[in-house]
């Protein structure tokens, strides 16, 4: 090998770039951590705010509600994706650009944008209740609200998921069907036989992404139903925004990011146990 | 077995009209509501045909918010971070793909691994590295200073006849370098005022840490055969001449793609921009609309006009470009 500085000159401005606004505040984030940052300047107090997450009941309640969101929106939505993406890959779908399009168009659509439109189709006096015939104060309801969140998600989302499942099912070689469809084998036994094990990458992949997508759930919370009424819809995200940026304590919403980068390790670590490792 | 066929692509289709049609709804919708008066918006039933509001609609979200401005800002933020984030993410990835050297492993591992951690765990400190109150961007010098003594402490470490062998050895001596002068040099540079807070550079200048990129252009630049690089190599060709003449012109449809996803993406932040860009003349589009919508006393049909020429140009953009789209949303996900 011909020893030379090109590399390093390549890799150089984005290191830079990569040094200063990733790999120092991932290390900075706990430093800080373990610093009472409400007196200027901030002093050292290993247990101010690792002590104060423990029992800090608000901090429970934006847990369980993004667990709640995790539990009941992703598999809702990976399920859901994986039927869209079958049914648009089969070959006896007429009219695929038509349908591609509806289900794909929300990938290009801003979280403020589609939040500002679903808080006005949930309105009390929106769409939603005019088409179902219900009087809902859906926003105002914890349970309401809750359902919103997971419907705008689902929404979003789906069709996203659907684009990366669709690209897997076309990667799995098409002799696999025929030998089965010779040997007998139902549409539905193909689909469990075959689909689902060869997809098991990629909904993985989904699943992963899935996760740290919701850990991370700030927008459409914060502006749909401003993680209420009372902590109905408050998540992780939305907590750490108020804490960090609202009450300025940069010293326990950085806990708090810790905290969610620990789920974050703890979900890959079980998914990794659970389904081993395909890549 | 036709019949069969048959039967099963008619309940297909019953199936997945309806589901898209309810997909379309919100979109359609929104374009509805633009159109109408504040009063048809929550009228029963709601109105699903266009209205002749737009221009009435536009001109109290002009009033609201100086939303011609922001939408400035954004195409500007957008375009200027696209163009560097391109460049910075194909030439770190050209250099993971193309060349062999010391540390390869390590930083590239790093920079992977950034792909799981969740966002939140540096917003933090990134936001105070910008909003400080200073005057340079020392810090950034001395992040790169630092970097590089580091690059250069491995590079020589490689070329001791002696060092070169223990490669653990110089992970170790890079990251004692890093924890005892890096962090602590880094920390006192976060005591400067870099003054980026409502500056397009504080919006840009974190994001362009793509490690995704960075992964994607690697995987672009690995499909372009080496021969022809080394071809280039014996014409006697300097290096950042073959990355710009040959092997960038080989994945420049792999990197509009990119373009895309990175330009949309950096479109559509809320958070980030929300914290750094508090003056409301140098708002971006998202950010003015979402101040918007907390408000109690504000046109719902403005709103919409907002997120309607925020959206309406990538929906005609990803009819007729969904192909580049796609390529882009799948390109972590999937291997060939």
């Amino acid at each position: 090998m011909k020893r030379s500085a090109t590399p390093y000159l390549f890799l150089l401005p984005y290191l830079a770039i990569f040094a200063l606004f990733w790999a120092w505040p991932i290390i900075e984030s706990l430093l800080l951590s373990f610093q009472n940052t409400r007196v200027y300047p901030p002093v050292w107090d290993i247990s101010i705010n690792w002590g104060r997450i423990l029992g800090d009941a608000a901090f429970w309640d934006a847990l369980r509600n993004t667990v709640l969101i995790l539990v009941i929106q992703v598999p809702l939505m990976l399920a859901l994706a994986t039927g869209l993406a079958i049914g648009l890959n089969s070959q006896l779908l007429r009219a695929k650009g038509f349908f591609r399009f509806a289900f794909f168009a929300p990938v290009v659509v801003g979280a403020v944008a589609y939040s500002a439109v679903f808080r006005l189709l949930f309105n009390q006096n929106g769409a939603v209740n005019a088409a179902l015939g219900l009087e809902l104060n859906w926003i105002f309801d914890p349970v309401g609200a809750m359902v919103v969140i997971i419907t705008t998600l689902t929404w979003r989302w789906t069709g996203y998921n659907a684009i990366i499942i669709l690209a897997g099912l076309q990667s799995i070689p098409k002799d696999i069907y025929e030998a089965a469809e010779i040997d007998g084998a139902s549409p539905w036994q193909q689909f469990w036989r075959i689909t689902l094990p060869s997809l098991r990458p990629v909904l993985l992949f989904c699943l992963v992404l899935s996760i740290i997508g919701t850990l991370q759930l700030f927008t459409e919370p914060w502006l749909i139903t401003n993680g209420g009424p009372g902590t109905a819809t408050t998540t992780l995200g939305v907590y750490l925004y108020r804490q960090g940026f609202q009450n300025i304590n940069f010293g326990y919403a950085s806990t708090i990011a810790y905290a969610i980068t620990l789920l974050a390790l703890v979900f890959s670590i079980i998914q990794l146990r659970l389904f081993g490792r395909d890549q | 077995m036709k019949r069969q066929l048959w039967w099963r692509s008619l309940w297909l289709h019953l199936f997945l009209t309806p589901l898209a049609l309810l997909w379309l709804a919100p979109l359609w919708l929104m374009f509805v509501f633009s159109t109408q008066p504040e009063i048809a918006i929550f009228s029963t039933p709601t109105p699903i045909l266009p209205g002749n509001q737009f221009a009435a609609n536009l001109q109290s979200l002009q009033s609201d918010t100086n939303f011609l401005r922001t939408l400035f800002n954004s195409v500007m933020v957008a375009g200027i971070y696209t163009v560097l984030s391109i460049f910075l993410t194909s030439l770190a990835g050209y250099a993971f793909a193309r060349f062999q050297f010391w540390g390869k492993g390590l930083l590239f591992s790093l920079v992977i691994a950034t792909l799981t951690i969740p966002y939140f765990a540096v917003v933090i400190p990134q936001f105070i590295l910008v909003a400080r109150e200073a005057k340079t961007l020392l810090a950034i010098l001395i992040g790169m200073a630092v970097f590089g003594g580091i690059a250069l402490l491995l590079a020589w470490l490689r070329f001791s006849p002696t060092l070169g062998r223990v490669m653990w050895l110089g992970y170790a001596v890079a990251a004692l370098a890093y924890l005892f002068f890096g962090v602590p040099a880094l920390r006192e540079a976060m005591t400067f005022d870099f003054r980026l807070t409502n500056t397009w550079w504080a919006v840009i200048l974190p994001s362009l840490a793509n490690s995704l990129g960075v992964f994607y252009m690697r995987q672009n630049f690995l499909s372009v055969p080496m021969s022809l690089l080394e071809a280039a190599r014996i014409d006697g060709a300097g290096e950042f001449r073959i990355f710009f003449r040959v092997a960038v012109p080989l994945v420049l449809p792999a990197m509009a793609a990119l373009a895309i996803i990175l330009f949309l993406a950096s479109w559509n932040d809320y958070l980030w921009p929300l914290l750094v860009l508090s003056d409301r003349e140098m708002q971006t589009a998202p950010v003015a609309l979402g101040s918007l919508i907390g408000l109690t006393r504000v046109s719902w049909g403005g709103i919409m006009v907002g997120a309607v020429m925020t959206t309406l140009p990538f929906l005609v953009l990803f009819l007729f470009l969904q192909r580049y789209f796609i390529a882009g949303i799948t390109a972590g996900g999937v291997k060939d």
